[in-house]
């Protein structure tokens, strides 16, 4: 059952030393991280595996990926684009910007486009206010910040990433 | 007017003139580390702090408290002690940290390696906001840089001073940018605040002794510790000395971040230095510390109102972390505070009720009041439910959630008629609190 253990026991050890020894349960966050890492969400498999760990209930760990807003505990699209529609970047076009582009991808704000690619979201400011429209993509591969959007670079972006994925399934 | 021509020389952000700073040789031939040097090889830690002290130095990241002072609480009777910088920047309007750790990372490193010296601590957590993921990343190897290059690790300089500094991650919430809250974060658990006094420097990180301080401020330390505080008093005004980054955005022609000396005008940063409002229209409202601002109505005493923590309460606001939203009047507030009470509803940790449930209630007020489905009697019972928030709850929170939403009402009453039909503008009802 100890998968992450066995896939990434480095990297753990790396983890459980940034924090006192009798802290381990600090560990938490950077886990979930790591966690998420391999299927674009926290499985529960991996909730008992980070608890084992750390030696703290799963129920516990649980309560982490409920509070915190960027882990997943059920599989989305593989990329989760993110626009900011604050105040700063509303007054700067971002609402109009998030409805275009669900228009142009033919969804609604929520929800994953059929391929199972791109989930939009709203999100809470970014610190990217002076850069508006922007947004965040998250993926397995981290995050990433795209600002002074318009929808056309916003769809341009999309389509690299329905590219890549083909290239991924050996389909080009 | 350019910035440069205000300015003699950047002190914050010095890669605007120097290129590649965040490389550590480039950082290291224009004097860097040599405060950290002088800190641990030749002042005791005292020193250092009341060196900080004396500059008058006062914490960036919204409250305004004096940073010596601050450090000089460390409670020296329990050990070990902790230093966490801040950089969780989440309030809507602000974007300063992050220019700093992306472009000249090594002077807010530097600064917080000094910040750890004064109160002993061996061991620094930089706290970021989980969306500065590639910040983290990047952190981390200039960390390890200064590690190979002696600046971090055993024996510093040759002394017996060791340092590690560490970045830990948050992962989306605004609330873990409350000092107490992000301690619980850190420790791993949900990002709640805690019950104070007891405060961060007697119980802080693991129920240690530790120092809390922003990006920004700790960026400011080297050049005290390099120049002294006699020099840092020279910029702005005697109680609010230094420089400043004010995060400009809104409806404003170069949004951006500014550094000037604490006490610049509204006008001078709106009109000089942010090329003033776009498409012909005037500034309406201003708010100076992000979303958790009271509106100032941008009149002309208000835009020639200095920016520092003393002069803007004078216009019924607080400099905050000096994130200034520029509001044209094409915008109703009714919609602005729709878009506050949204981002504090959402953000809401949920620990004490009148900040879960009043920012539920007063999302749901704007929410009908913005689709133009309310009456005057449902402005007023928005009024009601902020004023049972603010001043009941554990954090700063609950209050910032209902700045905009009182001071909207009051001072921009007029958006709030049109939008709740109030038809005889003669006749119209009187507000209890207004």
């Amino acid at each position: 059952m100890n998968t992450l253990s066995e896939k990434y026991s480095q990297e753990i050890t790396h983890i459980l030393d940034k924090y006192p020894p009798d802290q381990k349960r600090a560990a938490v966050m950077p886990l979930l991280y790591l966690a998420q890492r391999e299927k674009n969400y926290v499985t529960k498999s991996s909730l008992d595996e980070i608890a084992e760990i750390l030696g703290i209930s799963a129920t516990e760990v649980a309560s982490i990926v409920g509070f915190y807003s960027l882990y997943y505990d059920q599989p989305a699209g593989k990329y989760h684009v993110q626009v900011c529609t604050d105040l700063p970047c509303a007054l700067r076009g971002a609402e109009q910007f998030l409805e275009k582009l669900c228009e142009n991808l033919g969804i609604q704000v929520g929800e994953t486009t059929p391929d199972g690619l791109v989930t939009i979201e709203h999100v809470m400011c970014l610190a990217g206010c002076d850069k508006a429209p922007m947004f965040q993509v998250q993926s397995g591969e981290g995050i990433a910040y795209h600002e002074n959007q318009t929808v056309e670079s916003a769809m341009d972006l999309i389509d690299q990433f329905r590219k890549q994925e083909r290239r991924r399934n050996g389909h080009d | 007017m350019t910035d440069e021509q205000t300015h003699p020389e950047y002190i914050l952000l010095r890669h605007r003139e120097i290129p590649d700073l965040d490389n550590l040789e480039v950082y290291r031939q224009h004097g860097g580390f040599e405060a950290l040097q002088k800190a641990v090889a030749s002042m005791k830690p005292d020193e250092v702090t009341n060196l900080v002290k004396a500059s008058g130095l006062r914490g960036r990241g919204g409250a305004g408290f004096p940073t010596g002072v601050k450090w000089s609480f460390i409670d020296n009777k329990n050990w070990p002690h902790y230093v966490v910088a801040n950089a969780d920047e989440s309030e809507p309007g602000t974007f300063k940290d992050r220019e700093i750790m992306e472009s000249n990372p090594f002077q807010f490193l530097e600064g917080v390696a000094i910040c750890a010296y004064a109160i002993q601590a061996h061991a620094a957590y930089i706290y970021l906001r989980g969306e500065f993921w590639q910040i983290a990343a990047t952190l981390d190897r200039q960390i390890a840089a200064m590690q190979a290059a002696g600046f971090l690790g055993e024996n510093l300089f040759g002394t017996d001073y060791s340092l590690n500094i560490y970045t830990h991650l948050g992962a989306g919430a605004y609330i873990c940018g409350e000092e107490t809250a992000m301690l619980e974060s850190l420790e791993g658990k949900l990002g709640q605040p805690r019950l104070r006094p007891p405060f961060p420097p007697s119980y802080g990180a693991f129920g240690k002794p530790t120092v809390v301080n922003n990006v920004e401020t700790l960026t400011n330390v080297p050049l005290i510790i390099a120049r002294g505080a006699d020099w840092y008093h020279t910029i702005g005004p005697e109680k609010s000395p230094g420089p400043k980054i004010f995060s400009l955005s809104g409806c404003i022609n170069r949004p951006g971040n500014y550094e000037l000396p604490l006490g610049t005008t509204f006008r001078q940063l709106i009109f000089e230095h942010g090329g003033g409002i776009p498409n012909g229209r005037n500034v309406k409202a201003i708010m100076a510390a992000g979303a958790s601002s009271s509106l100032i109505v941008a009149n002309d005493v208000a835009l020639d109102t200095p920016m520092d923590y003393e002069s803007v309460p004078s216009v019924g606001a607080q400099l905050g972390s000096a994130s200034i939203i520029v509001i044209d009047d094409s915008i109703s507030i009714d919609w602005l505070i729709n878009k506050t009470v949204h981002f504090f509803r959402h953000e809401s940790c949920g620990k004490c009720t009148p900040c879960r449930e009043g920012t539920f209630w007063m999302m749901h007020l704007t929410d009908r009041i913005v689709s133009g489905k309310a009456e005057w009697r449902d402005v007023e019972l928005l009024q009601d439910v902020a004023n049972q928030i603010k001043g009941k709850c554990l954090c700063a929170l609950g209050d910032f959630s209902t700045e905009a939403v009182l001071s909207g009402i009051e001072r921009f009453k007029v958006d709030f008629e049109k939008a709740a039909g109030v038809k005889d503008l003669e006749t119209k009802p009187q507000l209890e609190n207004a």
